[in-house]
């Protein structure tokens, strides 16, 4: 095994990790925003509104991410020219936002399960509260529902952030250089196969776990009625 | 006198399971009433009839004069029918429940300032300088920055006191307030209710003390099976009670 390799190369590796990265933040940022709505929308009681909600989540849980990216953008280019007359041609035929848009909507079905459960596991007790202090509609929901939605669910969105930084993995399928497609792209060009991919899975764990890390803060931030009590030093 | 509240005819199922069965009520300001009767009577169902945290079937709500607009939607359902002036009434209804209900995630300061900045838009100065007042009326006002669950049980309930205080309203509603306290946390509870009664609040108040109803109390309504069976002064009903029920629900609660 030879590193030096490595490091030769180490600039182009950290450019890779980079974009890993930023796909992850930016699935992850408009997948949340999404997910919200969505898990509103399971929780609907009129069935035009959470049937479609429900077939979504069906379909993105439970068909394979690959799947999903190839029909996404290899599977757009039979309707090109439907695509075209629609004006969308121009972002189907951009591997970035096939590869994006097919992690969005997998993380916003994940995400709006892990939320459903947490609006409906809020006590009855918090929101009959808000009631009576004459709130009601998106102002409780804002207000009482949400945020104590948000901690009970976090710890498992964490788990959904980890996924999703290396499901990210999946769009160097489509063209796209992010961590493991410049390991891939590098090892055709040296054969150094052992040593970039190891490098490239140290770089993964290194961003996995500054992840766990942040999230674990945020989960401390926001749950100090958990923390033990803090008890005054007695002085001596 | 000045009506605060007052309740006419009120029936309350639950499916089959007719709880409240035709409950007239009224209060002048400044009334404290107790509510009185053995688990299963309608007391707290009534209660919360009052504040629509559960619909009458039938039956007139008064506020302060203003009747609550109920309407029958195509289902047969009974709903408000307008939230909005729900909304408003239930800011002039402070409720106090039996297990507290404090947001857990907010600290004591936050859970009492909580509706007072979002439901009636007071400055996040004037809350707080209002909080800070009522935390030191109920007695903690040095747990302000702790949580909920850093307190016995005792000061929980006085802290949800002050939240229902916060909204300054025309009528406290008080569900069991004492009975998920440990018997000797009761006693700091029952005193911030006995301060508020002296400086003339309008009280509504479910409870199993009866020496708070006794003492405390304008009247006392006894139910008996969603019914009242009897009402009266504290002294009417305590020394010469004239329902048989309400003489042997008396016998046993001493």
């Amino acid at each position: 095994m030879d590193f030096s390799i490595v490091w030769q190369y180490l600039p182009k590796l950290l450019e890779g990790a980079w974009i890993t990265l930023w796909i992850t933040v930016v699935s992850l940022a408009i997948g949340l925003a999404c997910a919200v709505p969505l898990a509103l929308a399971r929780l609907a009681k009129h069935p035009l509104v959470y049937s479609p909600a429900y077939l979504f989540v069906l379909y993105f849980r439970g068909t394979p991410l690959l799947v999903q990216i190839f029909l996404i953008y290899y599977g757009s280019g039979q309707f090109r020219h439907e695509l075209t007359d629609l004006g969308l041609w121009g972002f189907f035929r951009d591997p970035w936002f096939c590869g994006i848009l097919a992690l969005v909507l997998n993380t916003a079905a994940y995400s709006a399960e892990i939320f459903r459960g947490a609006i409906s596991a809020v006590p009855r007790n918090d929101i009959e509260a808000g009631r009576a202090c004459g709130m009601s509609g998106l102002l409780l929901f804002r207000r009482i529902t949400l945020p104590k939605a948000f901690r009970i669910g976090l710890p498992a969105y964490g788990n959904e952030v980890i996924f999703l930084l290396q499901a990210t993995s999946l769009v160097s399928t489509i063209t796209i250089l992010d961590l493991t497609g410049i390991s891939r792209q590098l090892i055709s060009k040296t054969f150094a196969v052992y040593e970039f991919y190891l490098t490239a899975a140290a770089m993964y764990l290194v961003m996995t776990y500054a992840l766990v890390y942040l999230f674990r803060l945020w989960e401390k931030r926001l749950s100090g009625h958990l923390q033990p009590r803090v008890v005054a030093e007695p002085r001596t | 006198m000045t009506l605060a509240l007052s309740i006419t005819d009120l029936h309350k199922s639950f499916n089959e399971n007719e709880v409240i069965k035709g409950m007239s009520l009224t209060a002048n300001k400044g009334d404290v009433i107790s509510l009185i009767g053995a688990s299963g009577s309608g007391k707290s169902t009534f209660l919360r009839c009052i504040n629509l945290l559960e619909t009458p079937n039938s039956g007139e709500v008064r506020v302060a004069g203003e009747l609550i607009e109920m309407k029958t939607d195509s289902k047969g359902n009974r709903l408000p029918t307008s939230q909005k002036q729900v909304d408003r009434i239930r800011t002039k209804l402070g409720m106090v429940f039996q297990s507290f209900n404090l947001w857990s995630h907010m600290t004591i300061l936050e859970n009492v300032m909580e509706a007072p900045v979002h439901v009636l838009g007071q400055s996040k100065d004037e809350a707080k300088a209002n909080a800070m007042q009522l935390l030191e009326k109920v007695g903690i006002a040095d747990k302000a920055q702790q949580y909920p669950d850093h307190l016995s049980g005792g000061q929980q309930q006085r802290a949800a006191i002050a939240r229902a205080l916060a909204m300054d309203p025309e009528v406290m509603l008080f569900d069991e307030p004492t009975s998920a306290l440990d018997p000797e946390l009761v006693g700091e509870v029952l005193k911030v209710m006995r301060q508020l009664a002296a400086e003339g609040r309008t009280m509504i108040v479910v409870t199993h003390e009866m020496t708070f109803a006794r003492e405390v109390s304008t009247q006392v309504v006894f139910l008996h099976q969603g019914l009242v069976e009897e009402q009266g002064t504290p002294e009417e009903v305590f020394q010469n009670p004239k329902s048989e029920r309400c003489r042997q629900f008396l016998a046993s609660s001493y």
